[in-house]
């Protein structure tokens, strides 16, 4: 993972719709007054959300203004977490994980589904516009490996084939059904299940 | 104080003090990459780790707080073990282009490396590769370099002030950048080279010019601005081809301005190499010989009362009393004058022209009213003194008037003179504010001294601080900030004209004069009619173009020559180098003038001129003074505070391609500047 990339296209401006500017002033008013600057990852997080899930210069800059804080302080934290898209992402954004469990169980044949059907690189968008794709770090649902975040959803225990009919469904604009794909509930064991067995919710 | 053990060595620290500190003082030396005595403590180099009793590992002692009891060793096989794996891990991506590198020869990764470092790498995979970062006019990046070891970021953010520089990324791919890459806008900007401990921030100006050891290092003082940096010079053969800042925690700590430090470069341009004579309207080169006839007969068919001569903005006090001596023994003239506008000064006390809070005291000043001043552009080191004293003590900054971005939050009030009249009178909020604060600090800049009603402003202000008892032994309150080096060196020789009246200005207005010697004086304010002007000097500037006869002189790196600072400290500056072609030590001119006219030196050699100047200082000269305090009235006037040509503010630095470029970039950020 190389230092991301920043958009040549850059909107002119930004600024907080009116929901959000509710919900920045009240995430504000979590931290003691004069620590502000404590927001600038949740007010990051908003601007994304706003800005068709990707920051553009012109939101930080309207963030460290909002927070009172240097720009480039804003642009540190925007650089360090793999969660801040600084490049337009796709309506359908694959993130696929390929920490260390994901890549044991086969996640860089999903990174080559992906590079075929939605774009040579990351972060750039497929032909049609509509998708785009990611190597991110551990998602958490290592159980699941190898899987990858599709918008906010988990689609895990996949293989080429299967991630390829997801990416075909994807640009029908159909949305597959999120989770496991090999037909677990959650993360239960595959076959027999032997602990908690006299657990009815379990 | 707390108790302990280094290497078996009791020690005893401040509480507060670092293990780093605390092993320093027993005299183990440690390894250190980021830790910084000037910079908060980031602890993310590792090299400092020494190994402590009772704990597992070894500690990194820059970030450790020293505590009662410990016991400390620095020099066991676990220690050099451990500084060897984190050598190791920093050279993996570092690259192996010391003999390319500018900072090689004074690298501190260079010379750890020989204690820690081994002989081959077990790194086998490729190193990183980082592009360069445009950091502006002074920075040259070579980013593939550096260590990551936070110096520059803290030192911007902290002592500049000006947050503009951080990591961008993560891990291995994090990377030192300014704001979209933009120049730094600080004047203080080129410390980072000196901070840097690996060659990835170097100089630009200086790239690939001399190798450390090949220079002649000389250790002198700065004449950029009245402060007074400490610095050395480094000299190859005649050229200066830079200039450092040398630790004097008085005056400049470790840190030096941008234009003390590159204005050097203006030191081989524009420079007067051999005396001229304007004959037919066009200046001539001449020899010495003619050149001192032509003045001399000049100056002995002249009435005395109608030369007049002017010391300039970098002159040292050599040439200042030889300038005094030579008015006042060879030819009979009072009109020997200093300033180069009509600035109010009372003589009759030393501490009227002095910055008395001293630039260290400023520091424990808890009340600062700047009036007519900015002191950012006219004496960036002491601007940084105020601003650490804002970041430890969030000290009230009052100033009158707006003078742009100081690198600390000021309040602005009214710049009208009334402001001042209120505040005398007990009208006004700040009053009180001054009554009760303990180290209040006022100061005044020049701009304010050449206002109409400045004897007012001054002379009342004076009395009202004294009621107040603010001026005491304990402490002044009352500071001048003078701009140049050389003013208040010839305060203290007392070369100002006589009298309050300014009767030398309005002469030289009124074109009543008709010879000028313009001693290194590029700033008069006058239109040239029928004067005589002979200028001495070591730049071809404004004093040159309108000169009659040219005696090229030696600037602050080709002559000893001593300087009063601003706060009344007496430095010498030494000779780095020496004047270029035929030129001569500006004293030398004088005193050879002076035996053309009058067949007789004014000194023996420069010893006795020496001598002489610091008898006449010690003698506490101010008995000679008659200043009369003239009569004054209240005038509502705007105190309007003087933009200064940072980057092109005399000679030297008008001669210096480095500054040009400098002010080019600065003038052209607002336009270009993505500030909405």
């Amino acid at each position: 993972m190389a230092v991301k990339k920043i958009s040549k296209v850059q909107p002119e401006k930004f600024e907080f719709n009116k929901k959000n500017n509710e919900t920045a002033e009240s995430i504000i008013k979590n931290y003691p007054s004069g620590k502000q600057q404590s927001a600038v990852m949740a007010l990051l997080y908003l601007a994304q959300k706003q800005n068709d899930n990707w920051i553009p210069l012109s939101a930080m800059k309207y963030i460290a203004k909002y927070l009172d804080m240097p720009y480039i302080k804003v642009y540190e934290v925007a650089t360090f977490y793999s969660m801040y898209n600084l490049t337009p992402v796709g309506k359908y954004f694959f993130q696929v994980c390929t920490t260390t469990p994901c890549m044991l169980r086969g996640a860089y044949n999903l990174v080559d589904v992906c590079k075929r059907k939605i774009s040579e690189e990351e972060n750039r968008l497929s032909e049609d516009g509509k998708t785009s794709w990611l190597e991110v770090e551990c998602l958490g649902a290592c159980v699941n490996a190898p899987m990858l975040q599709l918008n906010e959803d988990y689609y895990e225990d996949l293989d080429p084939t299967k991630l390829e009919q997801i990416i075909d469904k994807i640009s029908n604009d159909e949305v597959p059904k999120p989770g496991s794909y090999r037909g677990r509930l959650s993360s239960e064991p595959e076959n027999t299940r032997k602990t908690l067995i006299g657990n009815k919710n379990a | 104080m707390l108790k302990l053990k280094v290497n078996d060595i009791d020690v005893e620290v401040e509480e507060g003090t670092t293990v780093l500190q605390a092993c320093e003082q027993a005299g183990a030396e440690i390894p250190r990459f980021c830790y910084h005595e000037k910079l908060s403590i980031a602890g993310n180099c590792r090299m400092c780790l020494v190994e402590m009793e009772k704990s597992p590992k070894p500690i990194a002692s820059c970030a450790m707080p020293a505590a009662e009891g410990m016991v400390l060793k620095t020099n066991t096989e676990k220690v050099k073990k451990a500084r060897k794996g984190v050598m190791e891990f920093l050279l993996a991506n570092h690259p192996l282009d010391c003999p390319v590198c500018d900072q090689g020869g004074e690298c501190d990764l260079q010379d750890q490396s020989m204690y820690y470092g081994i002989d081959k790498s077990r790194f086998k995979e490729n190193k990183r590769y980082v592009p360069e970062k445009y950091m502006g006019p002074l920075i040259k990046t070579q980013m593939t370099r550096c260590i990551h070891c936070t110096r520059c970021i803290r030192f911007a953010t902290e002592v500049a002030g000006v947050p503009e520089l951080g990591a961008i990324g993560r891990g291995e791919n994090m990377q030192i950048t300014t704001y979209l890459e933009k120049a730094m806008e600080s004047e203080l900007s080129a410390n980072v080279i000196d901070l840097c401990p690996v060659g990835a921030l170097t100089s630009k100006p200086y790239v690939f010019e001399a190798r450390p050891w090949e220079l002649k290092k000389t250790e002198t003082i700065d004449v950029m601005d009245a402060v007074g940096s400490n610095i050395r010079v480094d000299t190859y053969g005649w050229e200066v081809k830079r200039v450092l800042p040398r630790i004097n925690e008085e005056i400049n700590e470790e840190w030096i301005s941008d234009k003390t430090r590159y204005a050097c470069d203006g030191l081989k341009n524009q420079r007067l190499d051999t005396p001229y004579v304007k004959i037919n309207s066009k200046l001539k080169p001449s020899s010495w010989d003619e050149a001192f006839k032509v003045v001399s007969e000049r100056i002995s068919i002249t009435k005395s009362e109608k030369i007049a001569g002017f010391i300039g903005d970098m002159t040292n006090m050599e040439t200042t009393y030889a300038a005094k001596d030579f008015f006042e023994k060879t030819i009979k003239s009072e009109n020997l004058e200093s300033r180069y506008e009509k600035l109010y000064i009372n003589t009759n006390v030393r501490s009227n022209y002095l910055f008395n809070s001293s630039i260290e005291g400023i520091e424990k000043s808890d009340l600062i009213i700047l009036i007519g001043t900015n002191p950012r552009f006219e004496a960036t080191i002491l601007n940084s003194r105020i601003r650490k004293n804002y970041l430890k003590n969030k000290t009230e900054i009052i100033s009158l008037g707006d003078v742009g971005d100081l690198t600390y939050p000021y309040q602005v009030i009214s710049n009208y003179t009334d402001t001042i009249k209120d505040i005398i009178d007990n009208k006004h909020e700040i009053s009180e504010k001054i009554k009760k604060k303990k180290y209040p600090s006022i100061i005044f800049g020049q701009s304010v001294l050449k206002l109409k009603s400045a004897p007012y402003i001054f002379e009342e202000f004076k009395k009202y601080l004294l009621e107040n008892n603010k001026i005491s032994d304990d402490w002044n309150a009352l500071n001048i900030l003078s701009k140049n080096s050389s003013t208040v060196g010839s305060y203290d020789l007392n070369v100002l004209s006589k009298n309050s009246s300014y009767e030398i200005f309005n002469k030289l207005e009124n074109n009543n004069f008709e010879i000028l010697i313009l001693f290194g004086q590029d700033n008069l304010n006058f239109e040239k009619k029928n004067e005589f002007i002979i200028y001495i000097g070591s730049h071809g500037d404004k004093g040159a173009s309108i000169a009659d006869v040219i005696l090229p002189g030696a600037t602050y790196t080709e002559q000893d020559g001593y300087f009063t600072n601003l706060e009344g400290k007496l430095q010498k500056a030494y000779k780095a180098s020496y004047p270029p072609g035929e030129a001569k030590e500006d004293w030398q001119i004088i005193n050879e003038l002076s035996s053309f006219i009058k067949r007789k030196n004014l000194y023996k050699d420069k010893n006795q001129l020496i001598d002489s100047l610091i008898n006449y200082l010690n003698l506490n000269n101010k008995n000679e003074t008659d200043f009369e305090v003239p009569e004054y009235n209240f005038k509502s006037e705007k105190i309007i505070t003087e933009e200064i040509d940072y980057y092109h503010s005399n000679v030297i630095a008008r001669a210096s391609k480095t500054m040009s470029e400098c002010k080019n970039i600065r003038m052209s950020l607002p336009k270009t500047g993505t500030d909405n």
